[in-house]
């Protein structure tokens, strides 16, 4: 699996290229890295990508109709469908200029959120596992499980949902919903104690993740970097308060920001506390958006029956829990559209590695890619 | 934070009144259009001027424009200072389809012009690593445009079932 190749400088330091991946349990899918090592530092990284490539933009020029592109976004970032398909139909929304229910948004409000957390506890318990922190994966996917229960009963699908349609949502809302979520909410705040005692302030895992791999604001702004990296940069940014869509300004949250409260501002563990935090943050949406919601109201009904938007362009970008995923749609009055751009945060964030891993040792280039919390899925889309 | 239209006066006083296009479709956001042999001086006049200071590339894309057999390139920039995003467009003729890199500009271009390169073949003039990313290196044609035929087989293999 590991390809080594040594390069005689004639000098008594020899470089070596060592191949991380693509099966390498830290990439989390399929991930090459090349890296040039002198002893156990990097002095350079490439990272190889399209393994996973199964043509999404090619696919959606294809299809006879809008709609059918749904289920695909939900295969691009395959831990977090919700927000997948939330930007896609608010791009055609847009466009098509739909009027959507009050119901309907507050409900994609609640499941997106629900998604963010989940997402989150994903990408928290695995960038232990990298660690080696075994017990608080184990934590983080019992407290997953609820969601993906919850998600379960009120869509059919555990991971892949293809639950919002244009102007409404798949399914009717279950009527034990409301009591699910909020039991969820009540349950899981005291959990994230738990999981900052068990993880989060443990002096090892600090000592793995403070100093390393740091991101300054200026780099993380310059690659357009989003989401948890620039948030872990000290960096105030978020899309559901700068650039608010579907309901977003009617909650009350605040934009967790790292503070290089262990180590230097931008580091692994800025990033991953950030994560942590805007956990608590959904919590604090989804209990006002339950207070929000109205009982009746049917979720079907403003969906229209043909996608046919006019002639022109949108982009469209929302926050996902890996930052910012925008949909560049061009419609030229066809059937299926003209071109879907997909915007993915992971395909951003993985490009800045190479800036960002130099100098660092090879142990901890497993740090800095589980702190970006890449889903290769939506890297290659 | 500017409006569209306002953007569209400063560019017209900054580069001139033929070098500047202002179009809007029927429905969804309007776009700028710039001669593609002077993107990087007008990227860099974006990123750097006081009023406008666009300093986040949001997304870059590659698009093919079939009938009129050209190929155009999409940029969306945001300035997180000012609070105000606009789009812009290149498009330059299939036959030779060189633009200009703005790498050295934003860095976020550095592999979105890969990935227009790979699928559409646009040729980004003094990127510093041209190469396929998406699909392998030696790859035949560019997938996302229009007529595109796939190699019927890759090192040997069938590529369709």
């Amino acid at each position: 699996m590991i390809e080594e190749k040594i390069i005689d400088t004639g000098k008594d330091t020899r470089e070596m290229v060592i191949n991380m991946g693509p099966q390498h349990p830290s990439t989390h899918g399929v991930l090459r890295l090349e890296l040039t090592l002198d002893g156990e530092m990097v002095k350079k990284c490439r990272p190889s990508i399209g393994y996973l490539h199964r043509c999404f933009e090619k696919y959606a020029e294809s299809v006879e109709d809008y709609a059918k592109v749904i289920p695909y976004t939900d295969r691009m970032d395959y831990v977090s469908a919700m927000n997948q398909e939330h930007g896609y139909v608010i791009a055609l929304e847009r466009l098509l200029e739909v009027e959507v229910p009050e119901r309907v948004e507050y409900m994609r409000v609640i499941v997106a959120e629900l998604q963010r957390i989940a997402s989150h506890l994903l990408g928290i318990g695995t960038f232990g596992l990298d660690l080696g922190a075994f017990t608080p994966f184990l934590y983080c996917f019992t407290e997953r499980e609820k969601i993906l229960s919850i998600f379960e009963k009120a869509t059919g699908a555990r991971l892949l949902y293809n639950y919002m349609a244009v102007g409404g949502l798949m399914r009717d809302i279950p009527e034990d919903f409301k009591s699910d979520t909020a039991d969820f909410v009540k349950t899981f705040r005291p959990k994230i104690k738990e999981l900052n005692d068990l993880l989060s302030y443990n002096k090892i895992f600090i000592d793995r993740t403070a100093h390393i791999g740091i991101v300054p604001k200026e780099v993380a702004l310059n690659y357009a970097a989003s989401g948890p990296v620039l948030r872990g940069s000290g960096v105030e940014w978020d899309l559901r308060k700068n650039d608010p869509y579907s309901i977003y300004d009617r909650f009350d949250f605040e934009i967790p920001v790292g503070k290089g409260e262990v180590g230097t501002l931008g580091d692994c563990w800025d990033r991953y506390i950030v994560r942590v935090r805007e956990m608590e943050q959904s919590l604090y949406i989804i209990e006002q958006a339950l207070d929000g919601m109205p009982d009746e109201g049917d979720v079907k009904e403003g969906i229209p029956k043909r996608i046919r938007p006019k002639e022109g362009e949108i982009y469209v970008r929302t926050e996902t829990p890996r930052g910012e995923l925008g949909y560049y749609i061009i419609s030229d009055k066809g059937a299926s559209p003209y071109r879907v751009k997909a915007r993915a945060p992971s395909f951003v964030h993985l490009s800045m590695l190479p800036a960002i891993s130099k100098g660092a040792l090879i142990a901890d280039m497993v740090a800095i890619v589980g702190s970006i919390d890449i889903v290769l899925g939506e890297v290659d889309r | 934070m500017k409006e569209q239209e306002e953007i569209f006066d400063v560019l017209k006083k900054q580069l001139g009144e033929d070098s500047v296009e202002f179009m809007k479709g029927d429905v969804g956001q309007p776009w700028f259009q710039f001669p593609a042999n002077r993107i990087k001086e007008i990227a860099k006049f974006l990123r750097d001027a006081a009023e406008l200071r666009f300093n986040t590339l949001m997304c870059l894309s590659g698009v093919h424009y079939a009938k009129e057999e050209e190929l155009g390139v999409t940029y969306h920039v945001h300035s997180t200072t000012l609070g105000h995003s606009m789009a812009f467009k290149v498009r330059v003729p299939i036959d030779r389809p060189n633009v200009p890199s703005v790498e050295s500009i934003w860095k976020t271009a550095d592999w979105h012009e890969r990935e227009a390169m790979d699928m559409l073949g646009v040729m980004f003039d003094d990127h510093p690593n041209l190469k396929r990313i998406l699909t392998p290196e030696d790859w035949e044609g560019h997938p996302l445009r229009k007529d595109y035929e796939p190699q019927e087989f890759y090192q040997g293999m069938p590529t369709t079932s």
